[in-house]
């Protein structure tokens, strides 16, 4: 099992997940992040005062996924997240020991 | 059909005939003892709330969106405490000291307790108990004004003794020297609803606060951009509508002063808003929100001294003045000197309080508020207002920075700077704003 993490622009997150969904995955984890690449930050300025935002909001999806699906769910996500300019984000995949489902106490590729 | 229009017409001649048979002094006035206005009364109870609400929630929220999460709980603390601890030092004595007889400088006891304000108690056209709680509402407001400008660092201990103390020794007396028939009033001082007595008044002290507990320990290192800017909007938009019971009602009377009260406040505040805005949108390339609500609160500032003495064209440069020169001192003054005055009370408050009181005696018209100006070949009540100005920001500076020194000996004026990283909210008051 290999867990798919990608970090992608926040505006891309519904058309990702119709993508995903389409390939069959079962379930995802969303959560909101901070973070930057290439893609510089913004300056906020209040009353003179001046910051230099460097974190930029992102998107980071996380979906566990048996080997066999890993390419065409790299390959998806790549295509969809894609705008062509810097910020888009990266995708890593990570291996996974195991998996439990909670409810029914299934293992592995069974929980997935 | 049509006659029923008429109706409420006729029953009223009807009773006032039959209250006239029944008591014919009703019709007479009292040369003794003063009427009470049921005009003037019915706008004075109106105003005394609208500036109770420019403190509570305005002011609260105006000053929370600002500041960072961790201290927002911590900073309307502070404002609803001071509007509750001012309420109960007034009665006890503040009333007494402002508008007790007393003498030039200061008031005196005879009313502490609020003694002698019986139901019938009477002061003008209005019941004096009505006069007493709306200037309540100005003792409330002003000391509420200094705590944004040591946001993120006080001790809640310290601020409140700090408040207190100055209320009843800096804000009353100078409140007696302005409206209580002391030496400033007696001088033709001008100020119709606070410049000096609230305004340059919280300014100066915010200032001598803010150099006497030190900056903020990561001010200029650490990021402290407002946590929530629409309660800022909300928070100035209370201040701009409950500011015509400040500036209006202090005709203390329904009558033509006061609508022309409200008319220039208007009219200075949204030149001041507008001229605020495009002096940043000059120098830094855009309008910002914080810009032209701070603006406006600046003209507010500004015309609160000018209000019952100026007409609509001195208000409108009173405003655009203003809005410009409470930018370069919030924006430029401020950093070019270096003191963290963390919610620009001394810029705001102080310079746009100096602005008003100054073009008070600029643009004082005799057909509004019955005293020329330079304008009208009086300049010597610029010079007057100086003296008010001066006098006023002498007595603060010095009252303040003893009151500061005396709370920092008995409990310490600033928290821990851990207490400081970590935010005042949870430390101080066992609470966050998830």
């Amino acid at each position: 099992m290999k867990l798919v993490m990608a970090i992608i622009k926040p505006f891309k997150l519904d058309v990702v997940r119709e993508a995903l969904t389409s390939l069959n995955i079962q379930g995802l984890t969303v959560s909101e992040v901070k973070g930057f690449g290439r893609q510089k930050g913004q300056t906020e300025i209040y009353r003179g005062a001046e910051y230099s935002v460097s974190f930029l909001p992102k998107v980071k999806i996380e979906v566990v996924v048996n080997d066999d699906q890993v390419d065409s769910i790299v390959e998806s996500i790549k295509k969809t997240a894609e705008t062509g300019k810097i910020g888009d984000g990266k995708i890593f995949v990570l291996d996974v020991a195991s998996a439990v489902r909670i409810r029914t106490g299934e293992t592995n590729s069974d929980a997935l | 059909m049509k006659t029923f229009r008429f109706l409420p017409f006729f029953l009223s001649v009807g009773l006032f005939v039959l209250a006239m048979a029944i008591d014919p002094s009703a019709a007479v006035a009292q040369e003794e003892t003063p009427v009470l206005d049921t005009g003037d009364t019915a706008w004075m109870l109106t105003s005394t709330a609208l500036v109770l609400l420019m403190t509570i929630p305005g002011l609260a929220l105006f000053y929370s969106g600002m500041v960072r999460k961790k201290n927002i709980l911590a900073m309307s603390m502070q404002v609803f405490s001071v509007c509750c601890l001012m309420t109960v030092l007034w009665m006890l004595a503040g009333y007494s000291l402002a508008f007790g007889e007393g003498g030039a400088y200061v008031g005196d006891l005879s009313k502490a307790m609020l003694s002698g304000l019986t139901l019938d108690a009477m002061s003008g056209t209005i019941p004096e108990s009505l006069f007493m709680v709306f200037q309540m509402t100005f003792a409330i407001i002003t000391p509420a004004l200094i705590v944004g400008a040591f946001a993120d660092r006080m001790k809640f201990s310290a601020m409140l003794l700090f408040t207190g103390a100055w209320m009843l020794c800096v804000y009353a007396p100078i409140t007696h020297w302005v409206w209580g028939g002391g030496f400033l009033g007696e001088a033709g001082v001008l100020d119709f609803a606070g410049g000096t007595v609230v305004h340059i008044n919280a300014g100066v002290a915010g200032l001598v606060a803010c150099i006497v507990v030190g900056k903020r320990s990561d001010y200029g290192a650490e990021p402290m951009p407002p946590h929530n800017l629409v309660l800022s909007v909300i928070g100035a938009s209370l201040l701009w509508v409950g500011w015509f019971g400040f500036n209006a009602g202090s005709a203390v009377a329904a009558n033509a002063t006061a609508a022309m009260a409200m008319t220039v406040t208007q009219i200075a505040t949204a030149a001041a808003a507008l001229s605020w805005m495009f002096v940043e949108w000059m120098h830094r390339g855009k309008p910002s929100v914080l810009g032209i609500v701070s603006g406006a609160v600046a003209g507010l500032v500004a015309i609160t001294p000018a209000s019952g003495f100026v007409d609509p064209s001195g208000a409108l440069y009173i405003g655009i003045a203003s809005g410009a020169a409470c930018y370069w001192a919030a924006v430029i003054l401020k950093n070019a000197l270096g003191y963290d005055d963390s919610l620009d009370v001394f810029g705001v408050h102080g310079v746009g309080g100096i602005v008003g009181a100054l073009l008070t005696g600029v643009f004082a018209a005799e057909a509004i508020g019955g005293t020329p100006g330079l304008l009208e070949g009086n300049p010597g009540q610029v010079w007057t207002q100086a003296y008010g100005i001066l006098a006023t920001i002498i007595y603060c500076a010095v009252g303040s920075f003893i009151i500061l020194k005396v709370v920092d000996v008995l409990v310490g004026l600033r928290v821990s700077e851990e207490v400081e990283r970590d935010g005042l909210d949870l430390a101080l008051h066992g609470e966050v704003v998830q």
